[in-house]
Order: structure tokens, then sequence, then C-alpha cells
């Protein structure tokens, strides 16, 4: 296995800090090809940590074992205490209620209305919030923070893109979750609404004290929201540090990511 | 001649078909039951397909009765229509034709539908936000479709026999009453009970593969046009065997 290059230690400590999820020695191989081949990971409380690889580097592979949507072949994912590839599957649905998770294409399901689509989440973890009847506070408070209340009897064909990706976050966080994935947030969006994407990914963070993990290969996305980041090469984390520490490697597979 | 990867495929699908069979039995007696979403279904799934059953049913009543007519006149046995028309609407032709359209229209609308759902990642966030996607996917569509088909087909078998009534009442001045009446004198238990089963065995499958089609669709977008298209034939396919089992088994309990 290859070691990780340890360019520069975050401001964040493994000491002082307990890791709300932890990924040890992650393997995934489809048929010959090796997707992931012993990936290590630790994202701590409040902390946004970033993962770049290039395209096919096996970062939505990783992103779907860590919820359980893929099996991995070998390795221990551990959030928040629990191994998630040990979970039944009632178990494993509460421990998805703390995590919120952002599709690439915003996974809106398109035969509801942007208020359905809030309500979706709600419907089998009304527990959480003391089995309340009316949702419609938890819908709109979310909405409120992604700044699209008037939209909540649109359906999602009528949205931009930048809108449904915000709506899909208000949904990601309707059962406000301790921890948010975010599957590519910027790609297939414009400038502009990447800016404003990310901008509500930082406020998103600081409101709800949540730790990220946010899979991209936007480089000015990493820049903003990256407090520690992790570059994925050959299925394995090839480097780890601060954006600034890795910018300014020397390492020939890292400048490749900052060209 | 059919490739020895072909022919193996083929047994890989019908091992996943049959290990989709028994995910369905297993998630349909486990709770939470999602009877909302089920009533939701059925109504989607009879009224999307009331129109097309209700003019194939009438067509096929006519055109039995205008093609059969003839012949029975050669042989002035034209009284013979109403029971002859019955016979073959109830028991074979209105739940095979009916189900075949049903299968046209609710497959592959089914194997698109969940087809897309998996292609944009819905199914995933449905799995992700804490709902089980198969029993609210697949349990209440399969189980809608079980539940409508039978329905439609009576409806259908009605206005088949309605149609053949109006084409009788036209030429050979048959009244209402006169028609029905030959057709109820006609029918027995034998043929209606047997017939009416196979059609929840018809929904069922029909479901079964449009469901199977779309929620394990790959490729993106084309794979969502195959998975349409293949849902149909391979549930018409279906079809046909599942009658071919019922009329020989129907011929061992009542000996038609």
């Amino acid at each position: 296995m290859k070691e990780a290059v340890n360019i520069s230690n975050s401001s964040i400590s493994s000491d002082t800090h307990q890791p709300i999820l932890e990924i040890r020695d992650l393997k995934k191989s489809f048929g010959n090809k090796a997707v992931l081949n012993g990936f290590n990971l630790k994202l701590y409380e409040g902390e946004n940590l970033v993962i770049m690889g290039r395209s096919g580097a096996g970062k939505s592979v990783m992103v779907k074992c860590l919820v359980g949507l893929m099996l991995p072949d070998s390795g221990s994912i551990n959030v928040m205490g629990q191994d998630i590839n040990a979970l039944n599957r009632m178990d494993l649905d509460k421990l998805r209620t703390e995590i919120g998770f952002l599709f690439q294409g915003s996974a809106l399901y398109d035969s509801m209305t942007v208020r359905e689509n809030l309500e979706f989440p709600l419907r089998r973890h009304k527990h959480k919030f003391g089995n309340i009847t009316d949702t419609e506070p938890l819908v709109l408070e979310a909405l409120e923070r992604v700044g699209l209340v008037n939209t909540i009897d649109l359906m999602p064909n009528e949205l931009s893109g930048g809108m449904q990706r915000r709506v899909a976050l208000a949904r990601a966080l309707i059962l406000k979750p301790k921890i948010i994935l975010y599957d590519e947030p910027t790609s297939g969006l414009d400038p502009i609404t990447s800016k404003e994407i990310i901008e509500l990914m930082r406020r998103v963070q600081k409101q709800y004290k949540t730790s990220s993990l946010i899979i991209t290969h936007d480089v000015d996305c990493a820049r903003v929201v990256s407090e520690r980041m992790i570059l994925l090469v050959d299925g394995v984390n090839y480097a780890e540090g601060t954006f600034q520490a890795l910018r300014a490697s020397e390492d020939d597979k890292v400048k490749a990511f900052f060209k | 001649m059919l490739k020895p990867t072909k022919i193996k495929s083929f047994f890989i699908e019908i091992g996943e078909l049959t290990y989709f069979t028994k995910r369905f039995f297993k998630e349909l007696f486990h709770k939470p039951f999602e009877f909302n979403e089920l009533l939701k279904q059925c109504y989607s799934i009879g009224n999307r397909s009331l129109l097309l059953v209700g003019v194939t049913g009438f067509i096929i009543g006519l055109v039995i009765t205008l093609q059969t007519r003839p012949t029975l006149e050669e042989f002035g046995a034209e009284s013979w229509m109403p029971s002859m028309v019955s016979i073959s609407i109830i028991r074979e032709i209105g739940p095979v034709i009916i189900a075949l359209t049903f299968a046209g229209r609710i497959a592959s609308g089914i194997g698109a539908e969940l087809g897309s759902m998996r292609v944009t990642e819905q199914i995933d966030a449905m799995e992700v936000s804490g709902t089980n996607p198969f029993k609210f996917l697949v349990v209440t569509r399969i189980l809608a479709s079980t539940i409508m088909l039978p329905i439609l087909v009576v409806l259908g078998d009605a206005i088949a026999l309605y149609g053949s009534y109006i084409i009788e009442n036209l030429k050979g001045d048959v009244s209402f009453l006169l028609y029905f009446n030959k057709v109820f004198n006609a029918l027995e238990f034998g043929d209606l009970i047997p017939a009416t089963i196979k059609t929840y065995f018809f929904g069922f499958a029909i479901g079964l593969v449009g469901c199977f089609k779309g929620y394990y669709c790959e490729k993106g977008t084309v794979g969502v046009g195959l998975a349409a298209n293949s849902a149909v034939v391979f549930s018409s396919m279906l079809l046909f065997i599942i009658d071919f089992i019922a009329v020989f088994v129907t011929d061992i309990f009542f000996e038609i």
C-alpha cells in the first residue's frame, strides 16, 4: 500500500479530536479494475474536508460506500462510532439520518413538488423531532436557509440547475444531520451559481455546525471551503494537507491538480 | 444462432429475476407498509389504462362478432353467437389481449420511470434518506398492477360483450336482454374463475418485469429506453407462458 504524502498538518490534530467519520484501508474493485486500493480517511467534528481526484478516480464510489449504497470489498467505515457494514437495515437507516447527502445531479424526486421532496425524509424519521404531526415549519426553515421559500409548490423541472442544487441541499439538511457529504456540488453549474453554492455551503456549515466531506475537482471550490484536503490518486490518499500547502507542493502528481 | 454469452446472460437474468421476486415477497410482509403509495399507484395505473382497455375491449367485441357472423349464418347458427363470443372473450381473448395492451402501457411506463429514477440517482437519494426504495417503489407498483389488471379485464370483457351486442342488434335485431341472457346462460364458473385467477398472475408478471427492468437500469438514458422496451417484450412473452400454464391447469381441474 502506498503511503500518503503528508504535505502539511492541518489545524485539526488527531491527538485532540475523535474523528466523527473514519475510513480504514478501503478497497473496492469492479471486475479486474481496482478503484479503491486501501483508502484511508478521518473527518473530525466541525471540519470541512475536501477530497480531490480525477474523474473515475473512485471519489463517488468511496462516498457511496460511506453511506452503505455500495459494499466495499474490504476495509472498515466507522461513522459516529458505528461500523456501517455491521449494521442491520433499521440501524443503518437510523444512522443515515445523521448524514446528509447532496448528490451530483441534485437527485430531486421529479414526480414530487419541492414541498414533497423535503417532506420525504421526514416520513420515517419524525421521531427525531418528537413525532411532530406538522412538518411545515421544518420544511420552511430548510427552504429559508437556502433562500427558496417561494419555490415550495413548484416541481423540480420548473427550477434552474442552481435552484435544484439548493433545494437538494435543503432536503439534505432537513433532518439536521451532523455530517454532510457533497458529491461534486458545483459540477454543471456556471461560475456565478457555483460561487453561490460554495457560499451557501460555508453558511450552512456555520449555522448547523456540521462536518462536511466535499468531493470535487473544482479547485476554486476546494480553495474556499477546505480546511484540509486529500488527493485521491490510484485508489489511495496520495497527498494530504491544507490547500495552500498542497498548492505549493513540488510533487508532479499534486501539481497536476492545480494547473 | 444464439451465442454462448447471450445464453449465459439470459440465464443470469432469469436468476436475477428470481431473486427479485423472492425479495418482493420478503419485503411485502415486513413493516412499514406503504399503503398511501399503493393507493396512489392503483389510481395511477388504473386511470392510465382505463381508456386504452375500454377501446381495446370494444373493438375486440365488434371484430369477433363481425368476423364470425358470416360463418355461423352459413350454418343457420346465428343464435349461438352470444354463447360463442362470450366464452371466447371471457376465457381467453379478453384477458390476453387486455393484458397485452396493459403490458404495453404499464410495463414500459414503470420500466422507464424507475429507470430514469435509477440513472438520476433518485433511488439512491431515497435509500440515503432512510426510506426503503424497494418497498416504496417496487412493492407498491407490483401490488397495484396485480390488483388493477383483473378489474380492468372484467371491465374490458363487459365492454367487449357490449360491442358484440351492438353488432348483433344491428345485424340480427337481437335485444339487449335476450343477448345478455344467452351470454350468462352460456357461461359457467369453470369459465369465469380460472380466467379471473390468471389475470392476477398476468398483472403480477407485468408489474414484476417492469420494476425489475427499471430498478436495475444501467447505461444512462440509453438504458432507460432499453429498460422500457425490454420490459414490454419480456412481460408479453411471460404472459403467453403463464397463459399456457393456466389453460393446462384449468384443463386438469375443469375439463374444458
